[in-house]
């Protein structure tokens, strides 16, 4: 009780300090008087008196002191001194306040944006209901580790399996919707009944897919994403059992989507509808067009699934031999195959980020170190004056933290801006299916790291200076020009950092270079086919008007002879898949004549119109290309690639060879005519497959993508090529107009090539900038605390030239030891991120040089400059200086 | 000069307390001398020392102060005993005597009695 209110007393002390202090000062005054007082009297003269009184009331200001630590709480009272003194001195020097605050600012910000992007694609949670039990489920083959389901496969395994709740499938689809005479495109979503119920997705409005909805035959319905219900319905409600058109066929609306309901594998979908097995594709078992996911019983795991699936697929091989030999299964964890190639891209984002933040903390604790020692003087002062250590500790703690402090909130500002900036820099089509750009936000993990990487710092910043305080006698600072032991130990300690930085930085530059000449290396690729001056565009018929292969062939015609009169055109072609895409759409063949082992012979297959190789500017190789007139009534022919002709006929002519299906069924016999130079059908990065061309005329389909070589710049042909062909039939849909150079430009691998190379590029400049500056400081320090010893050599005789050399020499060392420490870390960083790397290998020799030489070059620059301030120094007063 | 000796530790207060109850309200100066003749001038104290003690006996409530004029006219604080100051003070002395007594009984010998 008695203590309570003396602590109560205590901390009420903190505020009335001033009236407290006078008070004392008044009463020690009156006790001083009254003791001379008495003296006097007892006979002393005023001086004695004086003298006597002021002894036997001890130290005055020892008195003082212990009175007031007596009066609050000197700790806290400590405290608020310390932090108002903190303040002060970081606003003291501005410049060294902000270029800490800012650098450390950088580094976090870069580290909690790239973290908060890790957290949105890699850690949380996919947005359906309990997420961990959904697998993505497909078959597996050869050349693809994973590959479509066909839809008679799907059927069996969904029979057969005991492992899962629900085995679901979807898959992608167009539509043009509205009026005939003015549809728009919109994308669209075939999907087996239970999908919804699956993810564990419920409609707001309406209801989902009944089960058994998705059999053929069943009337056509559709559910509508919330975003199409807002676009062309207003949110009315009483859309529900509304007809509406898809591709000139009605289907009745029975449910919307919620708002928030994503899935990345078709993030724009605007209609989804019951999956209605049809076409010659979903009749046959080795047509594959399907993905499947599905939810894993209670207990299951994906390995026990797996194993299940893969046993189901070889009955399946052993059941169907033509159609299932080598066709193996897959189950992979949804989120894993949603997130795909962005996962290594974004951990590698993740250890740049997290180099970065090395370099910029060890900056700032060196630029605190070099400071600290510049105030050894003030600390030695305030020690004598009797500052306990622990006190002048705690005055650099302090001084420490509240920079970490203002870096901190920095670097949060900072990574907060840029998370918001991020989805406007990315395409809106890519952001669809990469929904965690937009997502990544300030969740309570971010919020942990944050705080983490906050108090880490602010520890750091505490300790580095203390420890540079307790490494020497603080006294020894008041020796003039003492250059003690403890000097060269802090000198010591800073090279260090100063090695780790530039080491750090020659591991971002290196990856930077290797990055940046991948995408060189991916953009030059040899494509085939020459893609400047190329306009492109799908072209999409309605089903009801356009089953028959007679009428898809005459559109086709149709539209290559009334796009080719436009002017500025100078010729048109049509194919099924569009080159620099994607390795699929492939088909079986077999070779006429020559054994069989039942082995699956796949082929990218494309159905290209007679003049597709001469508007791409492909080469023929061998033979002839096609003719218009190589219809159905003619007999089939075929063109394949070269490296098709390399696999399946080495040191041959295979012009006039025949190859078909894989049962050789009469009607697939086609005749080799012609070898083309490969064209890269995959993307960029992906190797050239075996590819056979079919004439469109004989292998024709109800949609095609349009190609027209322009005289001039394709981007203004898109308009006038659309609007001819809308004056063919209004009701045909077109979409994804874009020239052959953007396509490429845009690709999903370059893209990924890109960012990369953007985003590790500018961790790199940084990383170089800061480390450059590191040097800089200690070499400038280390010239600086030398300067009386520089005026001796100097005063002695030595030259200009040898002074250069001294400074020069030590920034050269620490260089040095930096780069070859940081070029085994580029070879090994560089060895954990080869799949990003394309056509150069993780330790290219050029690159590595290449770095090596730029960041010794800035070394050097950096340490020039202090070594010329050196050089400069008059001996004479840099020896009265002392 | 015959040597003196230091105030023990914590003994200061109940001195202070004592002093004042003997003498009525008395400022620190008086104090100070108070106890130092009361020594019979064999207690060397440090009049700084005294205090802080003050301000401790003050915040813990055992006594309070108010400002006022010495004999001489010079302003000083004038010091008083509290009501919990005098339970304080009878209760320190209990333990006081209690100590000194079991002490005592130390110091004299009582070998012959274990």
């Amino acid at each position: 009780m008695k203590r309570l209110r003396a602590w109560a007393w205590r901390l009420a002390g903190l505020f009335s300090k001033g009236r407290r202090e006078r008070e004392l000062a008044n009463e020690l005054n009156g006790h001083l008087e009254m003791h001379i007082d008495d003296n006097l009297r007892a006979g002393m003269t005023p001086e004695q008196a004086r003298r006597e009184a002021l002894l036997k009331l001890g130290g005055l200001e020892q008195a003082k002191e212990a009175y007031r630590e007596r009066g609050t709480v000197p700790f806290l009272d400590n405290l608020t001194q310390d932090l108002r003194f903190a303040a002060r001195q970081v606003a003291k020097n501005p410049g060294f306040s902000l270029t800490a605050i800012l650098v450390l600012a950088l580094g976090l910000g870069a580290s909690l944006a790239t973290f908060a992007l890790v957290d949105a694609a890699l850690i949380k949670p996919l947005p359906y209901q309990d997420p961990n039990r959904l697998v993505s489920v497909d078959e597996s083959s050869g050349m693809f580790p994973r590959s479509n389901l066909s839809y008679l496969d799907y059927l069996d395994w969904k029979r057969f399996n005991k492992v899962f709740q629900s085995l679901e499938v979807y898959t992608a689809t167009g539509y043009m919707f509205g009026a005939p005479s003015s549809p728009v495109p919109v994308r669209g979503t075939r999907v087996s009944d239970g999908f919804f119920r699956t993810l564990g997705i419920v409609p707001i409005l309406g209801r989902d897919f009944y089960a058994g909805e998705d059999l053929p035959g069943k009337p056509n319905t559709v559910i509508l994403s919330y975003g199409a219900w807002q676009k062309y319905f207003g949110e009315r409600k009483d859309v529900i059992g509304k007809t509406i058109l898809l591709s000139e066929a009605p289907y009745t609306v029975i449910g919307v989507l919620p708002r928030e309901f994503q899935f990345a594998p078709r993030g724009n979908a605007a209609v989804w509808v019951p999956l209605h097995a049809s076409g010659h594709c979903e009749s046959q078992r080795s047509c594959h067009n399907l993905y499947g996911i599905a939810r894993l019983k209670d207990g299951v795991t994906i390995p026990a699934a797996l194993a299940e699936m893969k046993s189901i697929a070889a009955q399946l091989e052993k059941q169907y031999p033509s159609s299932n030999r080598g066709q193996g299964a897959s189950v992979i964890r949804l989120s894993e195959a949603i997130t795909g190639d962005i996962r290594l891209i974004l951990l590698m984002l993740l250890g740049g980020a997290g180099l970065l933040l090395v370099i910029a903390t060890v900056n700032v604790a060196s630029l605190l170190l070099v400071r600290s020692e510049s105030r050894k003087r003030e600390m030695a002062v305030r020690s004598a004056l009797g500052g306990s250590k622990l006190r002048l500790l705690g005055q650099f703690a302090i001084e420490g933290a509240v920079l970490a402090m203002g870096g901190c909130f920095a670097g949060i500002f900072l990574a907060y801006w840029a998370l918001q900036a991020l989805p406007r820099l990315v395409p809106p089509e890519m952001l669809t299916t990469m929904p965690f750009l937009s997502d990544a936000g300030f969740t309570w993990r971010v919020c942990a790291f944050a705080a983490a990487l906050s108090i880490l710092a602010a520890a750091l910043f505490s300790i580095t200076p203390s420890l540079r305080v307790s490494l020497q006698a603080i006294r020894e600072g008041l020796a003039e020009g003492s250059r003690g032991s403890a000097g060269t130990t802090w000198r010591r300690l800073g090279a260090n950092l100063v090695v780790v930085e530039l080491a750090v930085a020659v591991v971002l530059l290196a990856g930077a270079g290797l990055l940046g000449k991948s995408l060189y290396r991916l953009l030059n690729v040899d494509l085939g086919f020459q893609p400047d001056h190329l306009a492109t565009l799908y072209v999409d018929m309605p089903a009801t008007r356009y089953a028959k292969a007679d009428k898809q062939i005459a559109l086709g015609r149709e539209v290559i002879q009334r796009v080719s009169n436009l002017p500025g055109v100078r010729s048109v072609a049509l194919t099924s898949l569009l080159p620099a895409y994607y390795n699929s759409n492939t088909d079986w063949i077999r070779f006429v004549g020559r054994p069989y082992s039942g082995k699956h012979n796949e082929v990218n297959q494309r159905d290209v119109s007679s003049g597709y190789f001469a508007t791409i500017g492909a080469n023929l190789l061998r033979g002839r290309f096609f003719t218009d007139a190589e219809d159905q009534s003619k007999h089939k022919v075929v063109v394949i690639n070269k490296a098709l002709a390399a696999k399946y006929f080495p040191g041959q002519n295979p012009v006039g060879q025949k190859i078909g299906g894989i049962t050789l069924a009469p009607d697939s016999i086609k005749e080799i005519i012609g070898v083309v130079d490969d064209i890269r059908e995959g993307s960029l990065d992906s190797d050239i497959w075996p590819a056979v061309y079919y004439p469109f005329n004989q292998s024709p389909d109800s949609g095609f993508s349009l190609v027209v070589r322009t005289k001039q710049s394709p981007e203004s042909m898109l308009v006038t090529v659309r609007a001819a062909i809308r004056k063919i039939d209004p009701g045909l849909g077109i979409a994804e107009e874009a020239t052959m150079a953007q396509r490429i430009h845009d690709s999903p691998s370059a893209y990924l090539h890109r960012s990369a190379a953007w985003i590790v590029s500018a961790f790199a400049a940084l990383a170089l900038l800061l480390s450059i500056v590191g040097l800089y400081g200690v070499v400038a320090y280390s010239a600086g605390q030398r300067t009386r010893e520089i005026g001796v050599r100097m005063a002695l005789g030595a030259q200009r030239g040898a002074v250069y050399r001294l400074i020069l020499r030590e920034a050269a060392r620490l260089a040095a030891i930096g780069i070859c420490i940081g070029l085994f870390g580029a070879v090994f960083a560089a060895s954990l991120m080869t799949r990003l790397l394309f056509g150069v290998r993780s330790w290219d020799v050029p690159t590595l040089i290449g770095v090596a030489i730029v960041l010794g070059i800035a070394s050097v620059a950096a340490s020039y400059v202090p070594a010329r301030r050196a050089a400069s120094i008059n001996p004479i007063e840099a020896l009265r200086s002392e | 000069m015959p040597d003196k000796t230091d105030v023990w530790q914590g003994t200061l207060a109940l001195m202070v307390l004592k002093t004042i109850e003997a003498m009525g309200p008395l400022h620190g100066y008086g104090i100070a001398r108070r106890i130092e003749q009361t020594s019979g001038n064999q207690l060397s104290l440090n009049y700084g020392t005294l205090y802080p003690s003050l301000l401790k006996l003050e915040q813990e409530g055992s006594i309070s102060s108010e400002w006022g004029v010495s004999e001489n006219n010079r302003k000083a604080k004038f010091y008083k005993l509290t009501r919990a100051g005098r339970k304080q003070l009878e209760k320190e002395t209990r333990n006081w005597e209690q100590t000194t007594a079991i002490l005592a009984r130390f110091l004299t010998g009582s070998e012959g009695s274990v």
